[in-house]
């Protein structure tokens, strides 16, 4: 194939890369400089450096890194697991299979499963710990994100468990490793790559959680996705709304570059 | 490459046909632009079978389209590009839809149904005179609450939502205005209120609620105050008497303070191609008969004075969804504050539900 055909082949992606990637950040960029009259000022950004508006992104962190941290801890033993089992394909589709559901059908059936009159307080009840309010707290929302974003964690951690090649693991035992040893030294020094792509795949999403703020979490967790949403939506307050996404791009493109070790993406 | 070009022709001749299809489908089936009206209203806010009806009185075919809020309503209609003849929007926006220019006058000779309207609907603030809107369903703001849940208790004001008792009780509706509105209201202030300090204020006070507040929701409300999720829900009485229908145990009350009362209003936007259709369609929905046949499908609170009389009497001597004037009078319409004014309101309210427990 010549060279002229092969640039021919890259257009549509080139046109869709320029349409929808950097057409859109630019346009991002441009909006956030723009107040809510339609004058170019950057009180956005100012406005952005207030206690209300910090205290958000502070938080926006915080919930986004316990969703990520809970779901490493389940995905990794999970995908180790899954690596061992006989029917893999079954099993790595019966996980990936509720990432297929609509989102907002999967959070409608959590208010009916958390609700005071719900299946799980009704157990509780049975099991004798008793009724509690598990809808709209911090609990019902950390669990619900986290059975939303561990398909994309286990998948890339399985796949690097599945290229790790079995006979290191077994020169390690027979070179007198425990298996605390072999894990720490061996398994996961070389399967760290699936890692930081399940964590870029979990925490960078879980920055943005919007919709779920409100249904599960009953609006008592706020983060910078819901005051985006807000402003777009009700105060047609564009340029603040533009504002907090470009921080949002700055922070994902930040944990990308911790996540990856300051290295280079390959 | 050529099998690329192939493609995309191939892709263009088949939505190509298909937009041919659609359209001559349509004309087929007589919606063509002079004999269609097109309505964009709020889901389910028209009884059905009036729209039948008024199909074969006038031999129009009606096209139906829904919208879920105001904003994006008007979003909709200020990008052109859409055909609608009748619009429902609520008071606030007609405001907005005025300043842009989005509405044309009405023709008052071609309705005069316009005279069943209750005088005190008419002449409001958002629209005197009534030049580019008619009244179609009016409500308040109010507190629905189980007073069984409550052991007895009831309600009757903003203030007592503030009660040591009522810990973890209230839901909220996700909406700046009507939650900045209860500080204001619980202190005395207007709605529509700008001073700074009196909105800082109002947000003070609302801190002090954040304990009795449960969760702060959409439309989801309905179904989690009918559940018996929490015991009180700040909602507006069409949604109430909704809840009311599904779960007989709640009511509701119009705080003695004062609320909010609101308008959902018929208007022709510029957009319209059908004026005359659009007249007419006007006058229908606001004949007595047809006004109360389409209450009892839709279940809010009608403006239409000769309408009550064909509307059972449990319904029309309600006063918790027919306030006499005594009451209308103390209640406020939004005013539209302008975006600046708007932007802080939503400021606020963000600043509120970022307060922890």
């Amino acid at each position: 194939m010549d060279n002229r055909t092969r640039n021919m082949y890259l257009i549509p992606y080139g046109l869709w890369i320029i349409l929808f990637v950097v057409v859109p950040i630019v346009l991002v960029g441009y909006y956030s400089l723009f107040d809510i009259d339609g004058q170019l000022s950057i009180v956005n950004y100012k406005r952005f450096f207030s206690p209300v508006y910090l205290g958000m992104t502070l938080r926006s962190f915080w919930y986004a890194f316990l969703i990520t941290v809970v779901s490493l801890g389940i995905a990794y033993p999970c995908a180790y697991w899954l690596t061992k089992t006989k029917h893999k394909q079954l099993w790595l589709l019966l996980i990936v299979m509720p990432s297929w559901m609509n989102l907002l059908l999967k959070a409608y059936a959590f208010i009916g499963l958390l609700g005071t009159y719900g299946p799980v307080n009704s157990f509780l009840n049975v099991v004798g710990v008793g009724a509690r309010q598990i809808l709209f707290t911090d609990f019902s929302f950390i669990f619900v994100a986290v059975y939303i974003f561990i398909p994309f964690m286990i998948l890339p951690i399985f796949g690097a468990l599945e290229e790790l090649n079995p006979s290191l693991v077994d020169a390690a035992y027979d070179l007198g490793a425990s298996p605390w040893t072999t894990f720490r030294r061996v398994i996961f020094p070389l399967t760290i790559s699936g890692v930081q792509a399940g964590c870029q795949a979990v925490f960078i999403p879980a920055l943005s959680l919007f919709m779920i703020t409100r249904l599960i979490a009953g609006n008592r967790v706020i983060t910078l996705g819901t005051a985006i949403e807000q402003h777009f939506l009700v105060t047609q307050d564009w340029g603040m709304g533009s504002a907090l996404a470009v921080f949002l791009i700055i922070a994902m493109g930040l944990t990308m570059w911790i996540t990856t070790g300051g290295k280079r993406v390959s | 490459m050529k099998k690329v070009v192939q493609m995309f022709v191939a892709v263009f001749l088949v939505a190509f046909i298909f937009v041919y299809v659609t359209a001559r489908i349509n004309s087929l089936q007589g919606y063509s632009g002079a004999n269609t009206l097109t309505i964009y209203n709020w889901g389910d806010y028209v009884d059905p079978d009036l729209i039948t009806a008024f199909e074969e009185e006038t031999g129009l075919k009606v096209i139906y389209q829904t919208f879920e809020s105001n904003e994006a309503m008007l979003t909709k209609i200020a990008h052109g590009g859409t055909s609608f003849d009748v619009v429902v929007p609520s008071d606030y926006a007609i405001n907005k839809m005025r300043e842009q220019g989005l509405l044309l006058p009405l023709d008052h000779e071609l309705i005069p149904n316009l005279e069943h309207i209750d005088p005190r609907f008419l002449n409001l603030s958002f629209d005197e005179g009534n030049k580019y809107s008619i009244p179609y369903f009016w409500g308040t703001l109010g507190i629905i609450y189980n007073s069984e849940m409550l052991g007895g208790k009831e309600l009757e004001s903003w203030e007592d939502l503030w009660d040591d008792s009522l810990r973890n009780q209230i839901i909220l509706v996700d909406s700046a205005r009507e939650v900045i509105g209860i500080g204001l209201d619980s202190l005395g202030y207007s709605l529509n209120d700008t001073d700074p300090d009196h909105l800082r204020e109002a947000h003070d006070k609302l801190k002090e609620l954040i304990p009795n507040v449960k969760a702060i929701v959409g439309d989801e409300l309905k179904m989690l105050l009918a559940n018996e999720e929490a015991a009180i829900g700040v909602v507006w009485s069409g949604d109430a008497a909704l809840i009311i229908e599904e779960n007989p145990k709640l009511n509701y009350v119009i705080p003695a303070e004062g609320s909010n009362v609101w308008f959902d209003n018929i208007v022709i936007p510029t957009t319209a191609t059908n004026i005359e259709g659009a007249h007419m369609f006007i006058n229908f929905v606001l004949d007595p008969e047809n006004a109360a046949i389409n209450t009892e499908y839709v279940g809010y609170s009608t403006p239409n004075r000769a309408a009550l009389e064909y509307l059972p009497e449990e319904i029309v001597s309600d006063e918790r969804f027919y306030p006499g004037p005594e009451i209308t009078d103390q209640l406020e319409l939004y005013e539209n504050l302008g975006k600046r004014m708007l932007a802080y309101y939503n400021e606020l309210f963000l600043e509120f539900k970022m307060h922890r427990k």
